[in-house]
């Protein structure tokens, strides 16, 4: 083999080694840090898996908000309109967070049904809505204003108040 | 009828940018020089009319002209004037004809230095950087005009801008990044007009790498700029969250890092040359996916202002136009521009090399993070989110490597070299950094156990060989002039691309430094205090003095007080703010900090609970977070430094006749 071409093949090796290293490291990242999502009725439904990091969102259900008088600790209820899970958290609550509008929030759900999140998220705009809450809503209704039952309307009003940002 | 008079302009520019894109290239392959020099004043025109066109926005959120749509979404009468302006670029019609804005001023730029290349050479790089704009006038006239009226009916008053976005790290920051972006249009043009010639040589490199450092410099602090308001703005005092947003930013600049010194080679060398425009290809079409991501609406973050699926579409087609045809003219063109220069595999071209393939794959790895949600979701397979820890799993050992070949790098020579020297020269730098690491763990952390962490100790081991490498290599370059003149003058005779490659790394090492002792160090406690509550947490002690209402010009504040005291003596007193926006009624938690060299105090407010006046506070101790961003102003500085060099100017003059042998910059081999 002469010079160049030994040369070369170092290279190619150099480059194989880097991208197999790369390649490994990212499947192997991946594996292990994707969080899938449920909506609430799934998790209410017992589709979802029980001590498995995931995210789960929806509207906050005006009213379900209890705080601890002695600590940070809060729990609520979310809902995509077909569904309900409690959500167990400790912590500062974001900006936004506001009965009736949309969270997401990363935990694991409970054997006793319960989502025990470690971070709540609220985006940094009152008119935004995080897709798979608004997916999950859409999903929950597939015909909006065709035989409404009344548990579904306020959820409905407030989406609605929430797209038209009022 | 300002606004009209902007929308007028802009017509005007897109009608300058088609002739700019046709007439000068074509005067390139007739030998038309009429029509090349065409191109300069093209070029200046457009800027006098896109800056006319910017301006007229300017004076319509000043003059608060809420006729005018966009003003009407994003300003407010009650808003301070110098946020009025900014609003300018708060949306995204504006931002969009700020990224125009500085398009046109780089070509005016380009334009302004033209008469030092081949005029073939400016016509092209200038009628490239023309079809460039083409495609961003259109994108903004057709989908994103910002002087859209509102009649018969304007409101009476705006909807006000995103308190997020009220503040000083607004206004410089998108500027910066715009800047850095865009920048790379020009990078971008040059390798287009080097495959349209056929013609890539050590004259081209020189010409081409001045530029490629100046928006590198920009995009750096831009990031940085970024990174800092999210960590003093958002109020959880993280500073990097590998947001899509973020990392769109990240991508452009990683590859950008490659290409500077893949130019390094191919300016000293003749070598990597397609690789060089590859990479040049590349950086500029991620800078155009993160436009993408963050105005189509793919994405949502505070970056994403208006989700409209047009404009997502459009810029996807412009992306596959430009992607798709640069890529195709690389195919044809590149075998022309292929060198066949050998070097050893103990020399810096190696070692670049490996930084090159070290930070695209880096590059890549973002990449794969950021679109893989997206790719599942568009195929309709599951909503996935990747989490930081995947980024920091892949991201924090590449880059550790990368610093590790940087050492090797810096001290190799060019062409030739050999491992045994290296050895000799590296093995008790290689022993006193990793001593150091754990020497700094040992003695950092109160108790070894506790804070002994391996990324840590990697980290600041690195952090010592990148730093003595550097003095070695000083050492080094210097030697035989230091016997005859003494050290003082030695170091004078070092050129200044030389010192602006030693101040970069440097910076690096900073960085290294404030992310390393930030991320592992940090203590942070969330809590309810009620007034009058101590808490201790680490050699701090906190008293909370309890939150009373303030008005400011266009919120309502609740006005946290915080004494901060060290060891029992008091070291200062903390407002952190919770405001209401009154025209959005929109919360915002404004943070207060006690910046320090070797710590920040950050205090933010949670929430009010109950009716005692207690709230929940967020305390965190942050030791060595500023190096962060001063590691990364060492970058910026580097860069400019290192583009004071005489060579770009004065060589460049000498035209390619005068084109000299390589590798006789004599010790500035930067």
């Amino acid at each position: 083999m002469n010079a160049v071409r030994k040369q070369r093949l170092i290279l190619v090796l150099l480059l194989l080694a880097g991208v197999g290293l790369a390649v490994a490291l990212m499947l192997f990242a991946l594996r292990e840090n994707i969080n899938h999502y449920f909506s609430p009725a799934q998790m209410a439904a017992g589709e979802a898996p029980v001590a498995q990091r995931m995210r789960g969102g929806g509207l906050v259900v005006p009213g379900s908000v209890e705080r601890d008088s002695e600590s940070l600790k809060v729990s609520f209820r979310i809902t995509d309109g077909a569904g309900e899970v409690t959500v167990h958290y400790e912590g500062i609550l974001p900006d936004l967070f506001v009965e009736g509008s949309g969270v997401v929030a990363l935990g694991t759900l409970g054997s006793d049904g319960v989502f025990a999140a470690t971070e709540v998220l609220a985006k940094h705009d009152e008119n935004y809505m995080p897709p798979e809450v608004q997916k999950a809503i859409d999903e929950a209704h597939p015909k909006p204003g065709y035989a409404r039952p009344a548990a579904q309307t306020t959820v409905q009003r407030e989406l609605r108040s929430l797209q038209d940002g009022s | 009828m300002v606004a009209e008079a902007g929308l007028l302009a802009l017509i005007i520019a897109l009608c300058l940018s088609l002739l700019l894109s046709i007439f000068p290239l074509v005067g390139s392959y007739t030998g038309n020089l009429r029509l090349m020099n065409q191109a300069r004043s093209l070029s200046w025109g457009l800027f006098a009319f896109v800056g006319f066109s910017f301006l007229c926005l300017v004076w319509a959120f000043i003059t608060d002209d809420f006729s005018v749509d966009y003003v009407a979404r994003h300003s407010n009468s009650l808003l301070p004037v110098p946020y009025k302006v900014s609003a300018t670029w708060g949306g995204h019609e504006g931002s969009l004809l700020m990224w125009v804005l500085i398009l046109v001023g780089w070509m005016a730029m380009v334009a302004f230095r033209s008469d030092r290349l081949p005029p073939e050479l400016s016509a092209r790089v200038l009628s490239v950087m023309g079809m460039v704009t083409v495609g961003f006038l259109l994108f903004t006239l057709l989908t994103s005009n910002p002087f859209n009226r509102i009649l018969p009916f304007p409101p009476e008053d705006g909807a006000d801008l995103n308190p997020l976005l009220q503040d000083f790290g607004l206004i410089v920051h998108p500027p910066m990044l715009y800047m850095g972006y865009v920048g790379f249009a020009v990078a971008f043009a040059f390798a287009i007009a080097a495959l349209l010639g056929g013609q890539l040589d050590t004259a081209w490199a020189r010409w081409a790498r001045p530029w490629t450092t100046v928006a590198w410099v920009f995009l750096t602090l831009g990031i940085s700029l970024g990174s800092w308001w999210a960590y003093y703005e958002l109020g959880w005092g993280g500073w990097w969250f590998w947001d899509p947003v973020e990392n769109a930013s990240l991508m452009p600049w990683l590859v950008g890092t490659a290409l500077m010194h893949s130019l390094a080679v191919t300016e000293k060398r003749g070598l990597f040359k397609s690789w060089t425009l590859l990479l040049a290809i590349f950086t500029f079409s991620l800078s155009l996916l993160g436009t993408f991501l963050v105005r189509s609406g793919v994405l949502t973050s505070v970056h994403a202002f208006a989700n409209d699926p047009e404009r997502g579409v459009f810029i996807l087609f412009y992306l596959m136009i430009v992607v798709g045809a640069s890529l195709t003219l690389f195919a044809l063109r590149a075998p022309e521009v292929r060198s066949r220069i050998s070097f050893s595999m103990a020399s810096r071209e190696t070692l670049l090399l490996v930084n090159n393939i070290l930070l695209t794959a880096s590059a890549a790895t973002v990449l794969l993070g950021t679109l893989f949600p997206l790719l599942l979701e568009s195929l309709d397979m599951g909503m996935i989110s990747v989490g930081p820890p995947y980024f920091n799993l892949v991201f924090v050992p590449m880059a550790m490597l990368l610093a590790f070949a940087l050492g090797f790098g810096v001290l190799l020579n060019w062409k030739s070299g050999s491992v045994k020297w290296l050895i000799s020269q590296t093995r008790w730098i290689l022993l006193v950094s990793i001593l150091g690491g754990l020497g700094f763990s040992l003695f950092y952390g109160d108790v070894f156990a506790k804070h002994f962490l391996i990324s840590e100790v990697l980290a600041m081991a690195l952090v010592l060989w990148i730093v003595l490498t550097m003095g070695r290599d000083i050492l080094n370059k210097t030697r035989n002039a230091r016997a005859k003149t003494g050290m003082v003058d030695a170091l004078k005779r070092l050129k200044p691309a030389y010192y602006g490659m030693h101040l970069a790394h440097l910076g690096l090492a900073v960085t290294i430094v404030g992310v390393a002792i930030s991320s592992g160090y940090s203590s942070q406690r969330d809590l309810r205090m009620t007034p009058g509550d101590m808490v201790t947490l680490g050699e701090y002690q906190f008293r909370f003095d309890g939150v009373s209402m303030r008005p400011g010009p266009n919120y309502t504040s609740d006005y946290g007080s915080v004494t901060v005291y060290e060891n029992g003596r008091q070291i200062a007193v903390l407002h952190p703010e919770k405001r209401v926006y009154t025209a959005q009624q929109m919360p915002m938690t404004e943070a207060s900090i006690d910046p320090g060299l070797t710590r920040d105090i950050y205090v933010a407010l949670g929430e009010p609970l109950g009716d005692d006046g207690s709230w929940a506070l967020r305390l965190h101790i942050k030791p060595f977070v500023r190096w962060i961003w001063l590691g990364s102003l060492f970058m910026a500085l580097g860069g400019v430094v290192a583009i004071s060099d005489r060579r770009y100017r004065m060589k460049v003059r000498q035209k390619v006749n005068a084109l000299r042998p390589f590798g006789d910059e004599g010790v500035a081999s930067a």
